[in-house]
């Protein structure tokens, strides 16, 4: 979906955004009051520049509207794959992304995350995937890497990988296996406004996504192998 | 002296911590293997590839993971990623001196990648509430494998790094930048160019290693018990300085296109010298020079 015709139907009261480039940030008005909105369009490679764009946009709406949700809206192929950015340390900015919603998450700030479009890899590691609720459009792409890539790093014949995809969530590409899985909260249709406002109103209650994907039988050992460990005697 | 790089994740923690101390969870006699590899017929490890547990240090209580590079490069599968999110999770609870990570990884293990990229996120989410919390993570790098994907993420939500000039830190791996970009972007059996990159000297200049040091356990062991008493700070003003450190880095550094010219930018005579440099001659001669 469009980003603009994205907003519209999450904003139909009104929002005022700006884009620079495959960086857009601003407000929208929601059933909740004032969300801060920060996002990337055209499956955006997050670089060193947009990652710290980002992290900009956080620590702003930290300073200066406390308590205002914050909504993330990114599109992204994937981190982006360069000399330049490794040079530059890459993985500090994305880190530093994560660190900023860490804050805004500690002063009561909700984050709500909506795959609308793409969420690959470590793009995702670094924008959705941070949210408190991490939601998706049922024709989001969300993916590691897709099969053939698989099949030629791990050696496993691609007919094997795809024989398997159809029982198991665990590799293959698809937002239905991540929802599976308990990293994708829900797939929103319909209203996407009223979509927003109940995102808003659930509590905050942690990190929870393992016993999501407990319960929905797409992850069945990391709750309880983190439950052992947690609890061990010694 | 006792090679870190070339230890087992095992012999690092028996070596690193004081003696006979280290105590594990969920050790291999439990026998928690991935069950995604052996659908694919893939060998298992006992410990799927990391090893959790407590210790002392100095002394002093600490939780400790180890990754086993050996294995599957330390890649993170769902049991993997779930044993170092438990243990995080334990230190909220316990509230030990310091958690320590002894990281070798490539990131996500491709045999169960979406269970490992969610593995990831949590380790992340877990690393930023317990450093919320008040007790410091400290990470160790430098074994043969490397930091990077995912776990080059972690490393850098973490409180402090030490590394070896040997250890790596990064997101995309030489190799994958060149299968994916061509060899005249990134050439991955350019050794000095990798190390020059990705390397420990070069993260200790950008500030991003607090501490280089040997390829030595000890080495390594002396280093940790230096930044037990870091305080962790996620305050607004402390980001706010790192975010205009993080900007300056691209506004001073943006341009350039080798490591060589960001040491020339920071003031360091005959750059090309460092890499020949032992730590103790590299730290001198880089003295007051990083960004």
């Amino acid at each position: 979906m469009d980003a603009k015709i994205l907003l519209s139907r999450l904003f139909p009261t009104g929002f005022d955004v700006d884009f620079d480039g495959q960086f857009f940030h601003g407000t929208g008005e929601s059933a909740r009051g004032k969300v801060a909105i920060v996002g990337s369009v055209d499956a955006a490679p997050i670089g060193v520049e947009l990652a710290f764009r980002m992290a900009g946009d956080v620590l702003t709406v930290v300073r200066d509207h406390p308590d205002r949700p914050i909504l993330l809206l990114v599109d992204t192929q994937g981190q982006r794959l360069s000399r330049r950015d490794e040079l530059l340390g890459i993985n500090g900015y994305m880190a530093h992304l994560a660190k900023c919603l860490q804050l805004a998450r500690n002063r009561g700030h909700r984050i709500v995350g909506l795959v609308y479009s793409e969420a690959v890899s470590g793009g995702f590691l670094a924008s959705s995937l941070l949210a408190d609720r991490c939601h998706a459009l049922p024709e989001a792409q969300v993916r590691v890497m897709n099969l053939p890539a698989m099949s030629r790093i791990t050696k496993i014949p691609l007919e094997r990988l795809e024989e398997l995809s159809t029982s198991s969530p665990v590799f293959a590409p698809g937002v239905m296996n991540y929802l599976q899985m308990g990293a994708v909260h829900s797939l929103w249709e319909g209203d996407l406004s009223q979509r927003l406002a109940e995102s808003l109103d659930a509590p905050a209650e942690g990190d929870v996504r393992r016993e999501w994907g407990e319960e929905r039988g797409g992850r069945k050992l990391a709750r309880p192998v983190a439950e052992r460990v947690r609890h061990a005697a010694g | 002296m006792s090679s870190y790089y070339e230890a087992s994740a095992r012999e690092r923690l028996h070596a690193l911590f004081d003696r006979g101390s280290f105590h594990e969870f969920l050790p291999p006699s439990e026998r928690v293997v991935s069950p995604h590899l052996v659908q694919l017929d893939t060998p298992a490890a006992f410990d799927d590839g990391v090893i959790v547990g407590r210790a002392t240090l100095d002394g002093r209580p600490v939780l400790v993971a180890a990754q086993e590079g050996g294995f599957m490069g330390g890649a993170v599968g769902e049991v993997h990623g779930a044993k170092l999110v438990g243990l995080l999770e334990r230190a909220r609870d316990e509230k030990p001196a310091a958690v320590l990570l002894l990281v070798e990884s490539g990131g996500v293990r491709l045999h169960e990648a979406n269970a490992g990229l969610i593995g990831v996120s949590e380790i992340m989410r877990a690393v930023l509430a317990l450093r919320s919390e008040g007790v410091p993570v400290v990470v160790l790098d430098g074994g043969q494998f490397g930091c990077f994907g995912g776990m080059g993420i972690v490393a850098r939500l973490c409180d402090a790094i030490v590394m070896s000039e040997e250890g790596r830190l990064g997101l995309s791996g030489p190799e994958v930048i060149e299968t994916t970009c061509g060899v005249e972007e990134f050439d991955s059996r350019d050794r000095a160019l990798v190390w020059r990159t990705v390397g420990g000297k070069h993260r200790y200049l950008l500030g991003e290693a607090d501490a280089i040091v040997a390829d030595d356990i000890s080495a390594f062991r002396a280093a940790a018990i230096h930044l037990l008493d870091t305080k962790p700070d996620l305050s607004l003003e402390a980001l706010t300085a790192e975010h205009e450190r993080l900007g300056a880095r691209i506004e001073k550094f943006g341009a350039l296109r080798d490591a060589l010219d960001i040491w020339s930018a920071l003031g360091v005579e005959k750059p090309e010298n460092l890499p020949l440099l032992e730590a103790d001659a590299f730290r001198a001669a880089v003295d007051g020079k990083r960004a």
